[in-house]
């Protein structure tokens, strides 16, 4: 059956169940209620004064009623640095546990030791949004026999409460937690700031493990994880590699293309009637995406501009615009460096929010249903704005949803910054690979050659090409890029579903078939 | 024999092993070594955008050395994802460089 | 990388053949320039060529590739007397003719780079229609001259000056020397305000990122585009009347004052109506 994007969706696929075409941003949600059911939480009770502490990671899994099928989950708070998630699998799999699924928040570098698992059987699904690497690539071979959901942040929310995820255990990464299971990931050598997607892993998993390598006394504030959630507590030397989890501050890019770039994007915000006094603002954590957050602060400055607050994927750069006094308050769902963790612990207007709060979006609202100017990158784009931020053009997965379509669903202007082309490959396409965010809810799309304006909203174009600003058609600026890089040989894949992407209301906007590789 | 001759004039062969371009991502590196007579043409090509691109630049490749009538060639390229014309431009400077033939540089 | 060289807003990309290029790869970069000025679309860019100088095995070469492609301009390095530019634009005319093109479209920029050439910039400057723009070379002028290059400049300022004076006397562009730390923003914003301050019409750039700075620099402000705006426009509507010398806020408004105005219109791309 076709989608309202025209993407062929397959009605039903074995190991996942019956599946719902995408059918536009805001259809379900203008219903005003979810169709699906929700799960009810698992049911627990516990005596008092019990210990939770276990010796070993191995013995706190032994203890959680490991067996084929199971389901288990992490979250991605740790980036590059993570190593719990591998150690949790291999355990797993030495005990000889076979055809689980693997609900990751995110799939990183780091956890391409996995792979021998997907080869053999160990782990037969993946939930998740994003992959990487190795595993993206095997992935888009086909290693796996059912296809791989990629979601994402506010649609795992969701996946979870309706159980369409149904976590029977889940491994949090707790920087400090004491030995009732309160935990948080906001101080500690290892700390990684907020922790706020597995919070509603904590709530709905059967098993409840937070792994710590900084034990404090009772109780640990604040109380991120709180223990009435949580079963079982493990000590351990190490919960990751700390320099590749939050280093120092990050920077803005020397590149004077992103830079040049993100001078663009700033100006078209400016220009676009939403840079007023009270906005609410998120960017993205590097490249162009985070540079235009140094432009906007300049002329928040020039301009006497106050903004609401900042949302995010938060950087020391957006921390420095607090301090500053630029914004009020800062909604931190992730944390990327070492002075965001010190700034989430020690200012109360830096507040840690959980993915659900955060983009969930069937609840009485999600922060992301407050933006005012989100600014996003893409791997892709097409002549329709939908853009790609799972599959490279050569055809690997090896990218993530993660708030691509959530943040751009909610803001009154969502801005698409990236180069018209990467080395010999256009990234404006007539058609993407694989959408991820449909191209209703993009406004703009600036690159190094010109800004294209979605036709949607002729008002903005209006006010930005009476401000001045370099305004193309995408139809043309596509036309033009084919013509400086020559147009690419289509890749070719097989019949065979690999993957498919949820929209983050549940409903599937795309699939990804397997690559052919010569 | 007077054929043989003609066609002996007509082709072109590398007369020294040349280089040119460098491995910066957007670049190109020819690498040109003469052959013995009557070898042919010996071409090695690898791309980081092979897929989308390999029948591009093998056209661009085999289009020059017809264009210059290279035989008795043994061509290796590597590209990082170069443009046309920096494509021919790497490679048109590797056959001169090869043919000796270079003008307006110090060798 | 040149293919990108357009996008950045710079009033003219200069594409080196010159001191940016090894000795052994002259050839190369002469090939690849020429493949890109006919191909590549640099936009609202002026495309300018650093050629060698025609004492140099290279020089010959690198005219008769790239005059017949006639970028907006050519950049002459180290030049230092009036005799050399004419032998230059010789060999220049004869490759035009060859190729049936005009002698008229495509300009020199002359750089000045050696004591000898402060010394005859006003000869180079002044006799020859084709040449519409000089530049200091500071970093070649200073190991001319066997100083040391300190941020000051107080080494070539007399250069600096002597250059801008050649330059206005001939009616042409004086574009000013690259300031080499890219980091040093602050230090970019002095050096340009000096050099606006006394007379260069621009200044070159070694990094795009220095570009917004100083078109800020160089670009007149709002402020000082309405007081022009107002100027020209009472200066138009008073000559008309048939009077010649008039007063705007108390201030007597004379010939050169309306002509610093103009000019600052034409810089801001404003027209009155």
């Amino acid at each position: 059956m076709l989608n309202s994007l025209g993407r062929e969706i397959p009605e039903y696929i074995e190991g996942i169940g019956k599946l719902e075409p995408f059918q536009g941003a805001l259809t379900k949600l203008s219903k005003g209620w979810m169709d699906e059911p929700t799960i009810p939480a698992p049911n627990k009770a516990y005596l008092p004064h019990q210990s939770k502490l276990c010796n070993s990671l191995e013995e706190a899994i032994l203890r959680s009623n490991p067996h084929n099928g199971m389901t288990v989950s992490f979250h991605h708070h740790l980036r590059n640095g993570d190593i719990l998630l591998v150690q949790t699998l291999t355990i797993l799999h030495n005990m000889g546990i076979r055809d689980i699924t693997l609900a990751s928040s995110s799939l990183n570098e780091c956890h391409d030791p996995i792979l021998p698992y997907l080869k053999d059987g160990t782990i037969t699904r993946i939930y998740s949004s994003g992959i990487r690497s190795q595993l993206g690539h095997a992935v888009a071979l086909g290693v796996l026999d059912i296809p791989v959901v990629i979601h994402s942040h506010g649609g795992r929310v969701r996946s979870i409460h309706t159980g369409k995820i149904q976590i029977d255990l889940t491994v949090i990464a707790a920087s400090a937690a004491d030995c009732e299971g309160n935990a948080t990931g906001s101080h500690g050598k290892s700390a990684f700031g907020s922790i706020g997607y597995a919070v509603i892993d904590a709530r709905y998993a059967k098993q409840v493990i937070v792994v710590t390598d900084n034990l404090v006394n009772f109780p640990c504030i604040p109380l991120s994880i709180s223990q009435n959630f949580v079963d079982q507590v493990v000590v351990v030397d190490s919960i990751g590699d700390a320099s590749k989890i939050a280093t120092g501050t990050t920077r803005i890019t020397n590149s004077p293309m992103d830079l040049r770039i993100a001078k663009l994007a700033a100006d078209v915000i400016e220009n676009s009637g939403f840079f007023e006094p009270g906005f609410a603002f998120q960017v993205g954590a590097g490249g162009a995406s985070l540079a235009v957050a140094k432009f906007i602060r300049e002329k928040m400055k020039t301009k006497g501009i106050k903004g609401s607050f900042m949302l995010g994927g938060i950087t020391s750069y957006c921390v420095d615009m607090l301090n500053d006094g630029l914004f009020e308050t800062i909604f931190d769902v992730q944390s990327f460096d070492a002075t965001v963790s010190n700034s989430l612990l020690n200012n109360r207007r830096h507040i840690e929010i959980p993915a659900a709060l955060y983009a969930n979006p069937f609840n009485c609202g999600c922060i992301t249903n407050k933006i005012d100017v989100v600014v996003l990158g893409a791997l892709e784009i097409d002549v329709d704005f939908n853009v790609n931020v799972i599959t490279g053009s050569e055809g690997k997965v090896r990218g993530a949803s993660g708030g691509h379509s959530d943040t751009a669903s909610g803001a009154k202007l969502t801005v698409v910054v990236c180069p018209s082309f990467r080395g010999r490959i256009p990234i404006i396409k007539k058609r993407v690979h694989t959408i991820v965010t449909p191209g209703e809810t993009i406004h703009v799309l600036v690159t190094e050659r010109g800004i294209c304006v979605n036709p949607a909203f002729p008002e903005l174009e209006e006010n930005l090409k009476r401000a001045g600003l370099n305004i193309k058609d995408i139809h043309d600026l596509e036309i033009e890029v084919d013509k400086i890089t020559g147009i690419p040989a289509p890749l070719e894949y097989t019949d065979k579903i690999v993957g498919i992407v949820e929209y983050r209301d549940g409903t599937i906007i795309d699939v990804i078939h397997q690559l052919k590789e010569k | 024999m007077w054929a043989q001759v003609n066609q002996q004039l007509l082709t072109m062969k590398p007369k020294i092993a040349a280089q040119s371009g460098t491995f910066e991502s957007s670049d190109v590196i020819f690498l040109i070594e003469p052959l013995p007579e009557n070898s042919g043409r010996k071409l090695e090509m690898s791309s980081t955008v092979m897929q989308q691109f390999g029948e591009n630049f093998k056209r661009i490749i085999v289009e020059m050395l017809d264009q210059y009538n290279m035989t008795d060639i043994h061509l290796i390229a590597k590209d990082k994802g170069a443009l046309e014309p920096t494509i021919k431009a790497r490679l048109e400077t590797a056959i001169k460089r090869s043919l000796d033939e270079q003008e307006g540089t110090l060798k | 990388m040149i293919q990108q060289g357009g996008v950045y807003g710079a009033d003219s990309i200069l594409l080196d053949l010159e001191d940016a290029v090894a000795l052994n790869q002259k050839d190369a970069a002469r090939i690849l320039v020429r493949n890109m000025i006919n191909v590549i679309d640099f936009y609202d860019s002026e495309v300018c060529v650093r050629v060698n100088h025609l004492s140099t095995p290279f020089g010959l070469s690198d005219l008769e590739a790239i005059v017949p492609l006639q970028p907006s301009a050519i950049r002459y390095p180290k030049t230092e007397s009036a005799e050399e530019v004419a032998e230059l634009l010789q060999i220049i005319e004869k490759i035009e003719d060859r190729h049936g093109l005009p002698h008229s479209k495509m300009t020199l920029h002359a750089m000045i780079e050696t004591a000898m050439g402060v010394q005859n910039v006003f000869d180079i400057a002044s006799k020859f229609d084709r040449v519409d723009a000089i530049t200091i070379g500071g970093q070649d002028l200073t190991a001319d001259m066997n100083i040391v290059y300190t941020p000051d400049g107080a080494g070539i300022d007399f250069a600096r000056k002597r250059i801008v004076m050649a330059a206005k006397a001939s009616h042409i562009d004086v574009i000013d020397t690259v300031f080499p730390d890219v980091n040093d923003e602050e230090g970019l914003r002095k050096e340009t305000e000096y050099a606006k301050k006394i007379g260069f019409t621009g200044k070159a750039v070694i990094n795009p990122r220095q570009i917004e700075i100083i078109h800020d620099v160089f670009t007149p402000t709002e402020e000082e585009i309405r007081k022009a705006y107002r100027i020209v426009k009472e200066f138009r509507a008073n000559s008309a009347a048939g009077i010649g010398v008039f007063a705007i806020d108390g201030k007597m408004i004379d010939a050169p004052i309306v002509t610093r105005a103009e000019y600052i219109l034409k810089l801001a791309n404003v027209t009155v109506g």
